[in-house]
């Protein structure tokens, strides 16, 4: 039967001392967490082992010997370090051997069978693996945090095979609070010996994270409590919210700051992430904002702006005009009709007219509008860039205007035309069963329909085509608002802070682990070497120890 | 203990198999594929070069020729660090579980570990691939909800290819070392 022992690659060059760590049975494996120096009392040593199994609800035990010794064995060490078994029983009884200075490690696992019978214990081949017990705390491999209300005892055997190891290794934050500076009766050694991990700021930011956290939940719940009012929802307003993309994204970016502010905690890793992606893209939206604003201030670029508005819209109208007479000619060879295309082209000028007029009186106040509109970057590049497609929409609305009556003149006729041309077969659409039927009409009733089918028919073609430019240009402002909502939802939803930590700390984002076989001796315990593997960018779930084939 | 044998993939380029046996509970087997050959290396090379002299020629641009050296040298190193294979590695490890390694040419390492409690069996399977039928090896994993269900299907070895007679040695070794852990786990 083949047992593992988890080693910890810190205590690897530890002095000699006590194994200290968690047994679990069902894994056959023993976990060490740290190691207890000469020279110490049996009674502390339990009672540091009591206390942190009280703070931690893991079943930390003394688990064997650690022997850090020079080539020459000492025989009275040999005798000690064999009597320790007594005093501390554990079964098994794990005795680790290094000599110093070479790559030789010896391990035994005894089952005490009592002080008499010392030549029947058995012993057991064991494997070590060796691990990283800072990258194993920090790569959050372990199954997220258990709600207070459960028993402490089935939480740990539901959680299975190597899930087992990192939650023992991630709930003994207890047993690493304490440094060798510490003064304290019992001298141990693990990751943190060297000094407790710590930063100033990310202690004073958690410590004010609190007030902050809940002062901007306040103010924000005031503001969407505004704008939830009842004013709000009348009909004329509620329709021009629900078209401006501004208000959209001023909407989405009120949850998210909701969201990220919430006073409560996030449940997992992967909550944590998104609220930290989220707070990452706010803030970069800030600041792109701030920058397109002190560009636009710098080479006052709105006064420009504001100049050079009304003579393009007007350089639009003039080209509206060309296209509309090149219409109304003979356009590309095709020979319209002329009465229907004279109609229809004074119609679509005479609008034309009436958009040029109202931007003109618009003109004095365009500056001004410019101006808040830029101010309005500093809430965030996405909002500027909404308001922007929000403008083309506004000043494109005269196209917009020809192709609901182009698209309304063409359905018309198509319907017509499909009704006449049922007639002109001899059939009816019956409404009752949704089906062709067929139908004698009357001599009048075929005259006048036949008569009117050729009038559409011969329509067609004038009606189609300007059908077809008008949809043509809609297309084009639809595409030139389409590009600028891509860039829109790129900023909002790229994961930068995942990325970040893929590029600065990759095991953060571990999703496995993986094993190395160390050199191997005949007749000395195979020693493999765990580590974290990255896999992924997105954070992986609690059960994400195999990755898919 | 360590031991090579030579062996044939699904296309008869020379395949081989080293096994390294740690100790009675752990062992590894590399399967090496067959290396990039310094004739398909130039053929690939000259193609690329005798059509980009040939635009060079029609157009009078030289930024073609150095484009077409670029893209010659930026194509190589992404096939050496994304393409080509060069040795997959199976380590059984016995209680704690199965690990497949592919290096590639580049030096990368991809790694994938499947726990021991999730191996449900390992068997060789037949497949359809292009035109042929072919043996595969692969694991079954466990399926959470169902006890004796399949919840899926890794393959092993799916760059190298081998043949029947490697993939029979590799069977054996994996099905000796799971019925030693599954002695070992029933037992109390």
């Amino acid at each position: 039967m083949v047992l593992k022992a988890f080693f910890p690659t810190c205590c690897a060059s530890a002095d000699s001392g006590l194994l200290v760590g968690r047994w679990v049975p069902e894994q056959s494996s023993a976990v060490v967490l740290a190691v207890v120096h000469f020279p110490f009392i049996p009674i502390q040593v339990k009672e540091l082992l009591a206390q942190v199994q009280q703070a931690s609800q893991v079943g930390v035990t003394v688990l064997g010997t650690w022997c850090h010794r020079r080539q020459e064995p000492e025989e009275s060490l040999g005798h000690f370090l064999e009597g320790l078994g007594a005093i501390f029983s554990h079964k098994p009884w794990f005795q680790l051997c290094r000599e110093r200075g070479s790559k030789s490690w010896s391990c035994k696992a005894t089952h005490w069978q009592g002080p008499t019978s010392h030549a029947a214990s058995g012993e057991d081949q064991v494997m070590l693996i060796f691990y990283d017990q800072r990258k194993v705390l920090l790569s959050q491999l372990h199954p997220p945090a258990v709600l207070p209300d459960r028993q402490a005892g089935d939480t740990t055997a539901s959680a299975g095979g190597l899930a087992a190891v990192f939650d023992t290794v991630a709930r003994s934050e207890a047993l690493f609070q304490s440094d060798r500076f510490d003064e304290g009766p019992v001298r141990l050694s693990h990751w943190q010996s060297e000094g407790v991990e710590a930063s100033i700021l990310v202690e004073l930011a958690k410590w004010a994270a609190g007030p902050v956290c809940l002062l901007l939940a306040c103010l924000l719940s005031l503001v969407s409590a505004a704008s939830a009012c009842r004013v709000f929802k009348l009909w004329p307003l509620s329709f021009i919210w629900s078209k401006l993309s501004t208000c959209e994204q001023l909407r989405h970016r009120l949850e998210q700051l909701t969201l990220i502010f919430s006073t409560r905690k996030a449940k997992n890793p992967a909550q944590l992430m998104r609220k930290a992606n989220m707070l990452v893209s706010v803030l970069l939206d800030v600041a792109l904002g701030l920058m397109l604003l002190s560009w636009l201030h710098r080479k006052d670029l709105i006064g420009q702006l504001a100049d050079a508005l009304i003579p393009v819209a007007d350089h639009v109208a003039k080209e509206l005009q060309h296209l509309l007479q090149w219409l109304m000619g003979a356009p590309a060879g095709l020979k319209m009709n002329r009465a229907l295309d004279q109609v229809l082209g004074r119609f679509f000028l005479y609008h034309i007219h009436l958009w040029i007029s109202y931007i003109h009186l618009m003109s004095p106040f365009i500056e001004r509008i410019l101006w808040h509109v830029g101010l309005s970057a500093c809430l965030g590049l996405t909002v500027a860039l909404s308001i922007l497609s929000d403008i083309i929409a506004l000043l494109t609305f005269h196209i917009y205007c020809f192709y609901v009556y182009g698209a309304r003149l063409y359905c018309l006729k198509i319907h017509g035309l499909s009704s006449l041309w049922r007639l002109f077969r001899g059939k009816k659409w019956n409404v009752l069963r949704q089906r062709v039927d067929s139908c004698s009409y009357d001599l009048d009733q075929l005259f006048i329909g036949t008569l009117l089918f050729t009038i559409l028919v011969f329509l067609l073609p004038t009606t189609a085509l300007y059908y077809l430019v008008f949809t043509l240009l809609r297309l084009l402002v639809v595409t030139v608002q389409g590009l600028i909502h891509l860039l829109v939802d790129l900023i909002n939803s790229l994961p930068l802070y995942s990325l970040g930590l893929r590029l600065c700390r990759p095991y953060r984002l571990a999703a496995g682990v993986k094993f190395r076989v160390l050199e191997h001796e005949t007749g000395r315990p195979l020693r493999l070497l765990m580590q974290v593997s990255i896999a992924c960018i997105l954070p992986c779930s609690s059960k994400g120890l195999r990755e898919p084939g | 203990m360590e031991d090579e044998q030579s062996f044939s993939d699904i296309y008869g380029g020379r395949l081989a198999l080293q096994r390294r046996c740690y100790s009675p509970s752990c062992l590894e087997f590399c399967l090496s594929c067959p290396r990039i050959t310094l004739r398909s290396l130039t053929a690939v090379t000259c193609t690329v070069w005798l059509a980009a002299y040939g635009l060079f020629t029609l157009c009078e641009n030289s930024m073609i020729l150095s484009a077409a050296i670029f893209i010659t040298l930026l194509g190589l190193l992404g096939y050496l660090h994304f393409v080509k294979i060069d040795h997959e590695t199976l380590l059984i490890i016995d209680s704690l579980g199965i690990q497949m390694t592919s290096s590639y040419a580049s030096g990368k390492e991809s790694t994938t570990f499947i726990e021991m409690g999730e191996v449900k069996d390992v068997v060789i399977n037949e497949a359809i691939y292009m035109q042929k039928v072919i043996y595969y090896l692969c694991i079954l994993l466990k399926d959470p909800v169902e006890p004796h269900g399949i919840s899926q299907v890794v393959p092993l070895f799916q760059s190298a290819k081998p043949r029947l007679d490697c993939l029979i040695e590799v069977y054996r070794s994996c099905q000796d070392i799971l019925a030693h852990q599954r002695a070992t786990s029933t037992s109390p």
